[in-house]
């Protein structure tokens, strides 16, 4: 009876969490499209609300393109990889109170050790394509994600030194009871490392260097077409959303808000959650791109002296006020 | 139920394993790798050990194993290097060695005794959480040995740093 139960839960949130990696894509092009003052996808559909589904089916019935030279094995496992670590990291998410696929005591490790692998199926991605674009591409994703791991590992120490907990139900528990409601404020040098490591840990603008265009063509994934690329596509979207629903349970407070909206228990996670992958739209329509010294340079020499600086900081504070 | 996924554990850890040195493509031996050290935080799990099985996967997984594979993206190995065996006359005396290993570790095995049992019982490590417990344990009865291998780790960091240092300047 449990298992079954687990399984509906399995069901339901991959199908959320798949709707909202289709709709993720359209209101990226929405919203940047309306920041750059174009309309954005118009044609499929009332103002393109369909876009997504004809997308899915272009990508579905494209030709399958394999490099002879590619080392085939490696070249099919590598989108999946990146696809299941995204997927299995969403297992551990509480959306509101009870309701979480595992409600694991070590949640928060389990989503870095999902989210380290990820970085495998990238840098095998550009490996086994056999093309100088697609290695270059993948070599610096993997640097960039081992670096930035580091600092998002540590900015999130302070909210596990507060919480006193790795389960992220208790997380949110904790801040619920804090004078503060939420981690924000106390952590506030924690979230600023946090924020800046989760652009760079999914490789988005300001930091997509992997996928620069103007250098690599699309970077390790230059040589995947049509479904095989859509996998990379949406394991970079459930990444977003992996990461957005990190920032809200360790610093926002989760489910809880100011007010209890009766019959929608979800309600105030959504809406933080929708606010960061805003953020990462209006990020990318705003930000150009780093320089790959600069990016290592930032990630080395401020955000993790910053991390370090914070977790010294929280421990003084929390061993002298008790 | 535990007893048959440890069975599945322990036989594919030592399947992979063999399979690993038998391998002729580097990368493919770094990906089974990857499997074998999921099949290893599985057995982790088994023993309630939370904490480790992460610390498996985010360690040896998420940061080891991928210096590994830039290592041989450095080299670049497409094809296996042919190499003369280093000992030219000396198959038996290889067979011979491997042989004495294995039966050392046999004895061991045979030989294993239970120690006494500590303070840390299953039901009290469920209790306050692995985590909790490994913490303990490390920063109050292990500390000197904790920093010791601290400080021995740090000796590395620097010691690496000092050799890259030094082919800067020679180039």
């Amino acid at each position: 009876m449990e298992l079954l139960w687990i399984l509906i839960k399995i069901i339901i949130v991959f199908t959320v969490v798949m709707i909202h990696v289709m709709y993720a894509t359209y209101f990226e092009r929405k919203v940047i499209g309306h920041m750059q003052v174009r309309m954005g996808p118009m044609r499929v559909g009332w103002h393109g609300v369909l876009q997504p589904i004809a997308d899915g089916i272009k990508a579905f019935f494209k030709e399958d393109i394999i490099p002879t030279a590619a080392d085939k094995k490696v070249f099919y496992a590598a989108p999946l990889i990146c696809l299941i670590s995204a997927l299995s990291a969403v297992a551990v998410i509480p959306f509101f109170e009870t309701f979480a696929i595992a409600n694991i005591n070590i949640g928060l490790l389990y989503i870095f050790a999902m989210s380290s692998l990820a970085s495998y199926g990238v840098v095998l991605a550009g490996w086994s394509s056999n093309s100088k674009y697609s290695f270059l591409g993948g070599l610096r994703s993997s640097a960039q994600v081992i670096s930035y791991e580091i600092a998002m590992g540590l900015s999130l120490v302070g909210v596990m030194m507060l919480a006193g907990s790795l389960n992220l139900s208790d997380i949110v528990h904790a801040q619920m009871q804090s004078s503060y409601k939420i981690y924000l404020i106390p952590q506030i040098i924690g979230f600023f490392v946090f924020v800046v490591a989760m652009f760079a840990e999914t490789n988005r603008t300001p930091f997509d260097l992997p996928e620069a265009e103007s250098e690599l063509v699309a970077g390790y994934c230059t040589e995947y077409s049509g479904m095989r690329f859509a996998l990379f596509f949406m394991a970079e979207y459930i990444g977003m959303i992996v990461m957005s629903c990190l920032a809200v349970i360790c610093f926002l407070g989760g489910w809880s808000g100011p007010f209890e909206v009766p019959g929608i228990p979800f309600f105030w996670f959504i809406l933080k959650a929708y606010f960061f992958i805003f953020l990462y739209y209006w990020v990318r329509a705003t930000l150009p791109r780093y320089r790959y010294d600069q990016l290592m340079a930032l990630g080395w020499k401020v955000l993790i002296p910053l991390a370090l600086f914070n977790i010294l900081l929280t421990g003084t504070i929390k061993s002298l006020i008790g | 139920m535990v007893q048959l996924l440890f069975f599945y554990f322990a036989l594919v850890v030592i399947g992979l394993g063999l399979r690993i040195v038998t391998c002729k493509n580097p990368v493919h031996s770094v990906l089974l790798m990857l499997l074998l050290f999921f099949h290893m935080a599985g057995l982790y799990l088994l023993l309630n050990a939370e904490f480790l099985a992460a610390v498996q996967v985010i360690v040896y997984a998420g940061a080891i194993l991928v210096l590994y594979l830039f290592v041989l993206f450095l080299v670049n190995l497409r094809e296996e290097i042919k190499m003369s065996p280093f000992v030219q006359k000396g198959k038996w005396a290889g067979l011979v060695a491997a042989l004495a290993l294995l039966i050392t570790f046999l004895r061991g095995v045979f030989n294993f005794t239970l120690g006494p049992h500590g303070q840390y019982t299953i039901e009290k490590v469920q209790q306050i959480t692995h985590t909790k417990a490994m913490g303990e344990a490390i920063y109050t009865t292990y500390i000197l040995p904790f920093e010791i291998a601290g400080l021995i780790l740090l000796v590395a960091v620097i010691g690496g740093l000092a050799l890259a240092k030094k082919e800067d300047k020679g180039a």
